[in-house]
């Protein structure tokens, strides 16, 4: 694997993981509790469609056969996606939203922070970028975290109904293949497990200020980051996200 | 609604160093919360550096229905208004 062909999969997992959740908080649109919320999931979801943009963007310059963003973000098909499948799950309730949020939100701070002193300058600019954003993002949704896991009765139960369902998926985020080795040595991006410490540390803060308990076991859903495999969500997804290319080829706004 | 976030003013202040201006108002559970609301219901068109919010229920406010008795006794002190210099036409618009 030469270093260019690492950096593109790694180009994807990145801007797949944004174009993803993106499109899966974008749903929220229109039918949120409260206004407020409304307004604040739209602007969250517009800043990861705008660091797909750019991670994408990078991508298709760096795999060199002329595709853009929005080719790879609408003409590829479900396996041809690298997200991990923490952010193609559905949105569930409102609390679910908040706690994926939260969990991927906790990952990206750390791994933009990392890639602000990437030793690709293409890749530093964009971590720059979408680091005021995820540190942002971050405080919103930890602070929701905590005010819903801490509040009710029933709002706690349901907190920790979402830890327990999405905590096997966040083993997937800091697991390591090919790809992050030769990215690792060449200093472009970090060692997966690298950033778990800081992550468990924002991670046990803000779950115990929100009264959660993480759950036991050890099971752990993956594949979506290498392409293994996807869930059956991701290609219901692609059907609304991607269905006006589809249906009118080259359709241009 | 008996369990509706309280109400919360919220004040902005420009760009341009002008004072903080009132643009509106949001519902939140707290202070933190009605923050990052306003940042983002009034924020994102980059039209702010810097945020007050006041909870609604502090806010003292005189009532329209004396609305003769606080306003109407200056109506007729036009010499309370700088209107009687003869401004030199050098100095140009004030």
């Amino acid at each position: 694997m030469t270093r260019d062909e690492a950096l593109f999969q790694f180009l994807l997992r990145m801007g797949d993981n944004t174009l993803i959740l993106g499109h899966r908080v974008s749903e929220w649109c229109g039918h949120s509790p409260v206004l407020e919320e409304d307004i604040a999931l739209a602007n969250t979801a517009l800043d990861m469609i705008g660091q797909t943009q750019l991670w994408l963007g990078l991508a298709g310059e760096v795999e060199g056969k002329a595709r853009s963003a929005d080719d790879l973000a609408f003409l590829r098909d479900a396996w041809d996606f690298r997200n991990v499948l923490l952010c193609e799950l559905p949105t569930g309730d409102f609390g679910q939203t908040l706690m994926r949020q939260f969990l991927y939100d906790a990952w990206s701070y750390g791994m933009t922070d990392w890639l602000k002193g990437s030793a690709d300058p293409r890749v530093a600019a964009i971590a720059e970028k979408a680091h005021k954003e995820v540190t942002y993002h971050l405080e919103r949704s930890g602070d929701t975290v905590v005010g819903l896991g801490d509040g009710t009765g029933e709002s706690h139960t349901r907190m920790q109904k979402s830890l327990d369902y999405l905590w096997p998926y966040v083993v997937e985020m800091f697991e390591k293949d090919k790809v992050d080795e030769v990215l690792a040595d060449a200093g472009i991006a970090p060692a997966p497990d690298d950033l778990r410490a800081g992550y468990d540390d924002i991670t046990a803060r803000v779950l115990a200020e929100a009264t959660l308990t993480l759950p036991e076991g050890s099971y752990v859903h993956k594949g979506g980051r290498n392409g293994r495999m996807h869930t059956e969500h991701l290609g219901h997804l692609l059907t609304s996200m991607q269905w006006l290319q589809r249906a009118y080829p080259g359709a241009a706004w | 609604m008996k369990h509706e976030w309280p109400l919360w003013e919220i004040f902005i202040r420009g760009q341009h160093g002008l004072s903080h201006r009132h643009v509106g108002s949001l519902h939140a559970p707290d202070a933190e919360m009605a923050m990052k609301n306003a940042r983002d219901v009034y924020t994102r068109r980059n039209e702010g550096v810097s945020i007050w919010v006041v909870e609604a229920r502090h806010i003292a406010a005189s009532s329209p229905s004396e609305k003769g008795p606080m306003f109407e006794p200056s109506e007729s002190k036009i010499y309370r208004h700088p209107t009687f210099y003869d401004i030199p036409d050098e100095v140009g618009h004030m």
